[in-house]
Order: structure tokens, then C-alpha cells, then sequence
């Protein structure tokens, strides 16, 4: 076994890079393979919480970094999933805490053992950012159809290939289906004509992932959500599966429909 | 008063194709640092260098970003004045 990387960064902060890593990690392990995330967000860590794991931390990153404890001591293990693994970020320390060769080392001592490491990039293009896509495989950009995170994340782009990191793959976050239907709203089309980059999945707004957040559990664990089976389907492309892109005309579905067919008007 | 009137007939640009186009522009800038004050200024340059050694109207040099993929591209298009009409002056 030999576990591949992949980084999950944006430039931009609040477009759901923690939500997409904790995700992508979940519906990965769903399918039995050993997986480990790594909260690479030192001082603003939150992968803890939107796995609901938060209550479990007793070492981090910068302790495993620093040898304060040995690696497995830091993975907290899901009870949820058999395989799933969190290393939380330090809460009370900053970026400069952990260096590019520090991941490095820590990613070649999981390897081996596990099927895949996912990393949480913090937002941002310093220390953390170049700390996160070090040891990368693979890195994913989530960006946002909105002009300031399109930007962003045509600078991370630049940013990657120029480390040599790329090429990135892109993940259009929030998509509101009716916003783009009225021309109010970049459409997953107009965003890739723009980056110019390969896509790797297209997510729906969906209010079911607030209230997953709320709660502790991953939405790709609610077989129901249509963000759920967004990431769901990411996870799947990952694997190197031919998974076609969902089809988000129809704002609500089937559901949607009939909703509004028993009240008219109604939310 | 014109985006009024444009709002009344229906012609005013969708916000979505708005912030396509600003997106253009910004993108272009961010990835090769040129502003449109320094691709003028190329441009000026450009003709002075060019008019030494053949006849150009400065009034017909165009200058263009294009993208190709992550690619950024400067066009000129520089088009020559014919022969004949250099030899009659």
C-alpha cells in the first residue's frame, strides 16, 4: 500500500475546503479504504469539529511534528468508519510551527499503511499553503462561481504549477442551479473557460450541509443530500472511476417539483 | 439614464456575464502584471521601433492579450503600408 496525497486548498478562505477534505475523507472510507486527514490549518483548526471529532483531541500536528508523541497517539480514529483518520491541527500555535520538509516526513511515515492522506490547506498563499502542497500528489482547488474566489484560485493554479504540484484539479463549490439558470450566477462552464483547468466536480448549494456541519457528520454519510452525492461522486474520480457530472438544471429535482405541485408558491 | 434605458428594453447585460467579463480583464492583469497603461505604453514603443525600418499607419497598430489555455498571449497586429504609396511621396 502506498497512500497517495491529495491537497485540498482555495486561496480564498469560506469556500468549503474543510467541508470538501472532511467529505472527501468520509465517502472514501465509506468504501473501506484507509484514509487519513490532516488539519494543516494551524491556529484556526475546524476539520475537528465538521467530523465531529473535536472531543476527542489529545495530541496535534505540532506535537507529532515536534515529538511530543508518536504519529498514532495523534491519529484520532472515527468511530463512525472503520478506516478514518484525523490529525488535528494545534489550536494555540501558528504556521511557522511545522515546515514543508516537516509534512514531507510525516506523509512518507503514513504512506506505506494507509490508502490515502488528505490535507486541509489553510486559505491564504504563505507558510501554511506551501506547508499543505509539500508532499501533494494531487491537489484539488475549491473555488466558489463568484468574481473574488475565482481569482483566488486562479492565482493558487499559478502558484501550483509553478511548484510543479499541478496540474490542479477544480472543484465548483455552492453552486445555486436557479442563480445560474437566470444568468445571475457563473456557470460551472464560464468558471472552467476562465481557469482553464481540469474539473473534478461540481457541488450544489445545499442547506443539508449546514445542518451536517451542526451535527458532526459528514453529508457524503446522508445518502439523500445531492452535495452528498456531489462529493460522493469526487471521491469516485479520485479512484480513477468514470463518474458523469450531475445534471443541476432542474434547481430541486424530482422532489422539488412535486414540493411545489402540493404548494404553490411555497418554499 | 443609459443603463435606465437599457433596463427598460430589456438589453441590460445579465450579472453573470458582468462578472465573466471583469473576470477577463482581472485575470489577465494577475497573471502577467500588465495594466493596460503598460501594454500602451508597449505599444508606443512598438510603433517608434517598428517605423524605423518600414512604413506603418500608428493609427492601424492593434494590440491584444488572448488566452490559450493557462497560456497568455500578446497579439500585435501591425498591418504595412504599401510600397507604392511610399515611392510616390
Amino acid at each position: 500500500m502506498a497512500a497517495k496525497v491529495v491537497t485540498v486548498t482555495s486561496g480564498k478562505g469560506g469556500v468549503g475546503k474543510t467541508t470538501a477534505t472532511a467529505n472527501l475523507a468520509s465517502a472514501l472510507a465509506a468504501n473501506g479504504l484507509k484514509v487519513v486527514c490532516i488539519d494543516a490549518d494551524i491556529g484556526l483548526r475546524n476539520l475537528d469539529v465538521v467530523l465531529g471529532l473535536e472531543n476527542r483531541i489529545v495530541y496535534d500536528l505540532v506535537d507529532v511534528v515536534e515529538g511530543r508523541c508518536r504519529l498514532r497517539q495523534a491519529m484520532i480514529r472515527d468511530k463512525r468508519l472503520p478506516e478514518l483518520y484525523l490529525i488535528p491541527a494545534a489550536q494555540t500555535r501558528d504556521k511557522s510551527s511545522v515546515s514543508p520538509s516537516d509534512m514531507l516526513r510525516l506523509c512518507d511515515e503514513i504512506r506505506p499503511d494507509y490508502d490515502w492522506i488528505l490535507i486541509d490547506s489553510p486559505a491564504g498563499i504563505e507558510r501554511g499553503f506551501r506547508n499543505a502542497i509539500a508532499p501533494a500528489d494531487i491537489v484539488l482547488v475549491v473555488t466558489n462561481p463568484e468574481i473574488s474566489a475565482v481569482r483566488d484560485a486562479d492565482r493558487i493554479i499559478g502558484l501550483i504549477e509553478a511548484d510543479e504540484k499541478g496540474p490542479a484539479r477544480l472543484v465548483i463549490n455552492r453552486v445555486k442551479p436557479a442563480m445560474v439558470k437566470r444568468e445571475e450566477m457563473l456557470s460551472p462552464d464560464d468558471v472552467l473557460e476562465l481557469l482553464a483547468v481540469e474539473l473534478i466536480g461540481i457541488v450544489p448549494e445545499d442547506e443539508e450541509v449546514i445542518l451536517s456541519t451542526n451535527r458532526g457528520v459528514p453529508i457524503v454519510l446522508d445518502g439523500k443530500s445531492k452535495a452528498g452525492q456531489a462529493f460522493r461522486n469526487i471521491a469516485s474520480r479520485l479512484r480513477g472511476e468514470q463518474v458523469p457530472f450531475m445534471d443541476l438544471t432542474e434547481p430541486n429535482g424530482f422532489f422539488g417539483r412535486i414540493t411545489r405541485l402540493i404548494r404553490p408558491g411555497g418554499a | 439614464m443609459n443603463a435606465m434605458l437599457e433596463r427598460l428594453f430589456g438589453r441590460e447585460k445579465k450579472s453573470a456575464r458582468q462578472a465573466k467579463e471583469r473576470l477577463k480583464l482581472v485575470l489577465i492583469h494577475d497573471r502577467t502584471d500588465l495594466t493596460t497603461e503598460t501594454l500602451n505604453l508597449l505599444k508606443d514603443d512598438l510603433i517608434t521601433a517598428i517605423s524605423r525600418h518600414v512604413d506603418i499607419d500608428p493609427r492601424t497598430v492593434r494590440i491584444e492579450m488572448t488566452q490559450d489555455g493557462r497560456q497568455q498571449r500578446l497579439i500585435a497586429d501591425i498591418p504595412l503600408n504599401p510600397v507604392t504609396r511610399r515611392r510616390l511621396r
